[in-house]
């Protein structure tokens, strides 16, 4: 591998050729702010607040897409630099909702961050805001365009993570939109629901619908499990907030699946507290489902098993297992049906 | 008298739409009235330049120029000139200064101050016709690089000549070709970028109009020196005759042989196709320009890659603007040393302006580079109208800025202009007089940028916004003392921190006039006047109470009501209630009404 050296911020550092800018002041614990950057999707060079200075380069280049070359010397804070990153948030907060106490992005939003910590308020570039109306027709996902900061990241999760391409930029400049087709509300589009545009979004404008009221993100103890719901083995956060689960998030270090998932697995964990759920084995007695111990029911369901082998064969019986198992479970349900029932009557609902 | 005479009627879009083709129509009529439809022909050209002057025809083998001519004078130009020989005069030009009619081409400092390289045929040729071309040279540069030069050869040729791209930033071709042809692949594009928009400029059109297959063989020449067999004409879609003209072209070309496989028994295949942008400004970009070749929302991405390395579909791709391409066929028919002759060291070969506002001849003209502004506006351009002072002229479209009266001598090239605050761009020209404000200019191009910002990057997207609605307070009486500050500010960390050269340059307007005129933006923040005379919400009138005479003209048409007083007294304007329209003015008899 070659190596180079540069020097950022007076330090002299060695990364590897083909590394960006940004990915060496990482590597080395300097802070660049970012909202467009995203490790799992392709960069695009869209925010600008990631710029700094380097010395031979004409403006101040975006270190996210600026390669670093042998001997480069770049400055991550010097005034110019910050000067020029607090004028981009601004920009940014004077087009932004303030109602930062209702959004549910409190403690976690990256403009708020940024904000802060470069006094950006929005007053000096105060002028005409977006006011344009809320997409709430879906159970899952709230989307707030005027908290949309255009960043972009939505639009490549739909299309690099999860392959839909629902969502793409409508109209131009100030008005500028994100979206679907025709600016469709989300459950008018071709949208699945996998969030991961939410997963993405780095403010307000994309949130778990039903998590919002149910808890500030600081009063949140996020707990990482395995999805119950199929066999893929995608990993999540339980957000759970006084012992109850209030939803799900992508835990962008899940070994299977990064910040993608489903439909079910990121919105579908309200089951825990279903009512209808079942919690024990049900037999049908004189036509209706009575609640059993589990002994009882794995006893009938072997007894009923032997007789039918008896009577009719082991071809009489047949199994079809479903993706909801793990492939262990498959596994395990295939040799019972052909080492104990002895029939190679097997199936998968995943099959065709 | 009447044998072997042509007759040129422009047909470009801008005559077109002032009747050119009824024009025709009645001249062929009374031709053949008169039996010369043998003898006489008509040629219907692409533009002869001389928009202002519309629909413009010109008479050969004399080359006599008439003007602003209707299809009611045609019977009189046939009976009196093509028939007798003598002139029209009430249609003949009328020289600014001398005040006397000129009738010759070489006559008329607007066409004699020219030199015309890539408009040697707009306005002589019937551009649809592939034999007109060709009966001026047309294809000789091809046919001479098929036979005689091998594609390093024209390389080093274009790079001798010293061109540089004509699409604003300025370039050097030959180097930009040499990135392509270097890039190892089974496949590469060249395109050639019409996608013209900047406000008032409409030399690219011209060329397309009037001379397509001047665009073509400069690319086929291009396309064997890079290796590319594969090309696009990206024109936007506001453009239908210069599409229409063009795929005439390419059909004519490609019956010829000059087109398609084996060009010329050569070995060497080309195919070029036309592709109709749908109007948006940024794709003018080359990288924006290609995703909307692809299907895409026109929207520029980081560079590098550049195209010469992954451009069209991914592969290596050139791209050109139309003026660029078109300056190719005559450096090769007449080689490096020919065209480096003209214009100056660093800029080599003539450039296309549209000149226009407030100037008395608008139209298209060809200079060498290095030619000053006050050559262009005062000698081509016969000076400003109405015999008002110059302010400033604004250069190179909304990427460029206004320069003033001092800068007049500044021989244009892109070096010079860049070092003022502005740009060659494409090429606008745009001529102000003293009546005309600049905060209001600025603001007007800032108005355009913003609209046409494509909505990636933070700076351009937002921060255009932001520079419109301050230039917008400051024309309205609302500016704030430390708007100009904030102003300035915005203005630089925009054209530091954007990704493109749209919103790099969207800046430019405001730091050029900033430069400038600063005086004319205190005047309206801390004077709250408007210099000008243009900003209506900075304006006050009053009524000179010994000047009138009490007509009750101004009352009786103000629409605001806002006009009191009785017969044969003084009139006052209750200022509160005026809506600063200026209709008093126009029908005060008097002179009685001041606006400030």
């Amino acid at each position: 591998m070659e190596w180079y050296n540069l020097t950022i911020d007076g330090c002299e550092v060695r990364v590897p050729k083909g590394t960006t800018v940004l990915e060496a002041c990482r590597m080395n614990d300097i802070q660049i702010p970012t909202l467009c950057q995203d490790k799992e999707l392709t960069p695009s060079g869209a925010c600008r607040l990631c710029v700094v200075e380097i010395e031979g380069m004409r403006n101040l280049p975006p270190s996210c897409v600026t390669q670093v070359a042998q001997g480069m010397v770049v400055q991550t804070q010097n005034t110019k630099v910050r000067a020029a990153r607090k004028v981009i948030l601004e920009l940014l907060v004077a087009n932004h909702p303030l109602d930062c106490m209702t959004c549910q992005k409190m403690g976690n939003c990256s403009l708020a961050e940024y904000a802060y910590e470069y006094g950006a308020t929005g007053e000096i570039y105060k002028g005409e805001k977006r006011d344009l109306p809320i997409d709430s027709g879906n159970p899952f996902i709230l989307r707030d365009p005027n908290k949309c900061i255009s960043c972009g990241k939505c639009i490549k999760a739909c299309t690099e993570i999860q392959g839909r391409s629902i969502l793409d930029f409508s109209f131009r400049g100030f008005d500028t939109q994100v979206g679907p087709a025709f600016n469709l509300p989300y459950n008018e589009s071709d949208c699945v629901f996998c969030g991961s545009c939410v997963s993405v979004c780095p403010v307000g404008a994309l949130t778990e619908k039903k998590m919002v009221g149910m808890g500030r993100s600081w009063e949140v103890s996020k707990v990482q499990t395995t999805c119950p719901f199929c066999g893929t083995g995608c990993n999540f956060d339980l957000n759970v907030k006084d012992g109850k689960v209030i939803g799900v998030t992508s835990n962008p270090d899940s070994p299977v699946n990064g910040k993608a998932l489903c439909v079910k697995g990121r919105f579908g964990m309200d089951m825990i507290y279903s009512p209808t759920r079942l919690t024990t084995p049900l037999i049908r007695k004189d036509g209706v489902l009575v609640p059993a111990e589990w002994d009882e029911a794995i006893a009938l369901v072997a007894a009923k098993f032997g007789q039918i082998k008896k009577e009719s064969g082991p071809n009489a019986i047949a199994a079809l297992s479903s993706a909801h198992c793990t492939n262990e479970e498959n596994y395990l349900m295939q040799k019972f049906m052909r080492a104990v029932i002895g029939t190679n009557n097997v199936d998968h609902c995943a099959r065709t | 008298m009447a044998e072997n005479k042509r007759i040129l009627v422009c047909a470009g879009t801008g005559c077109a739409s002032s009747g050119a083709h009824k024009l025709i129509d009645a001249l062929k009529v009374e031709l053949k009235k008169q039996g010369l439809e043998e003898t006489v022909s008509i040629v219907g050209t692409g533009c002869q330049g001389f928009c202002e002057k519309g629909p413009t025809l010109v008479i050969e083998p004399e080359d006599i120029l008439y003007t602003s001519v209707t299809p009611e004078d045609v019977a009189e130009i046939v009976a009196t000139d093509i028939m007798k020989g003598e002139r029209v005069e009430r249609l003949l030009l009328v020289d600014q200064v001398t005040q006397k009619p000129v009738s010759t081409l070489s006559e008329i400092r607007f066409f004699a101050k020219q030199h015309r390289i890539v408009l040697k045929n707009c306005g002589v040729i019937d551009p649809q016709k592939i034999e007109e071309y060709t009966a001026r040279d047309g294809y000789a540069g091809l046919q001479k690089v098929l036979k005689e030069m091998s594609p390093e050869e024209v390389l080093e040729e274009v790079k001798k000549s010293g061109l540089r791209g004509r699409g604003g930033a300025g370039f050097p071709t030959g180097l930009k070709w040499g990135f392509c042809r270097q890039t190892p692949s089974d496949k590469k594009y060249i395109i050639c970028n019409a996608d013209e928009g900047d406000p008032g400029a409409f030399m690219d059109r011209s060329v397309l109009e009037g001379d397509p297959h001047s665009v073509i063989e400069g690319m086929l020449i291009g396309a064997y020196a890079m290796g590319v067999d594969e090309g696009y004409v990206y024109c936007r879609a506001e453009y239908p005759l210069a599409i229409k003209h063009l795929e005439i072209a390419i059909r004519q070309a490609e019956e010829a042989g000059y087109l398609g496989n084996n060009i010329l028994n050569s070995g060497f295949n080309f195919k070029l196709r036309v592709f109709a942008g749908a109007g948006a400004f940024v794709c003018g970009e080359e990288t924006a320009l290609m995703a909307s070749i692809e299907g895409k929302r026109g929207m520029p991405r980081v560079r590098p890659p550049f195209p010469a390395v992954s451009g069209l579909w991914g592969k290596p791709t050139n791209i050109n603007n139309v003026e660029t391409w078109s300056n190719i066929p005559h450096i090769l028919r007449n080689g490096a040393e020919w065209y480096a002759q003209f214009g100056t060291e660093k800029s080599k070969g003539t450039k296309i302006f549209a000149l226009t506002g407030k100037v008395n001849n608008t139209g298209l003209v060809e200079v060498p580079m290095g030619t000053t502004l006050r050559e262009i506006i005062f000698d081509i351009g016969d000076g400003i109208q109405n015999g008002k002072a110059f302010k400033a002229v604004q250069i190179g479209g909304p990427s460029g800025g206004c320069l003033p009266e001092s800068m007049l001598d500044l021989e244009v090239d892109y070096d010079t202009l860049t070092k003022a605050g502005a740009m060659v761009g494409s090429g606008g020209l745009v001529i102000m007089d003293e009546t005309t404000c600049m905060v209001d200019i600025a603001r007007f191009f800032l108005n355009f940028s913003t609209k046409e910002s494509c909505g990636k990057c933070t700076p351009c997207r937002e921060g255009t916004k932001r520079m419109y609605e301050i230039l917008d307070r400051i024309t309205k009486g609302k500016g704030k003392a430390e708007d100009l500050d904030t102003l300035e500010n915005l203005a630089l960390t925009i054209k530091a921190t954007s990704l493109c050269g749209l919103g790099q340059f969207a800046p430019s307007p405001i730091l050029a006039t900033l430069k400038y005129f600063r005086h004319e933006f205190e005047a309206h923040i801390f004077d709250h006047k408007c210099p000008a005379h243009a900003c209506s919400a900075l304006l006050s009138y009053t009524i000179d109470a010994e000047k009138c005479k009490g007509c009750g003209m101004c009352a009786k048409n103000c629409p605001a009501t806002c006009i009191t007083g009785e017969k044969k007294k003084p009139y006052v304007i209750k200022e509160e209630d005026c809506i600063k329209c200026g209709t008093c003015i126009e029908k005060c008899k008097f002179d009685a009404i001041t606006r400030a």
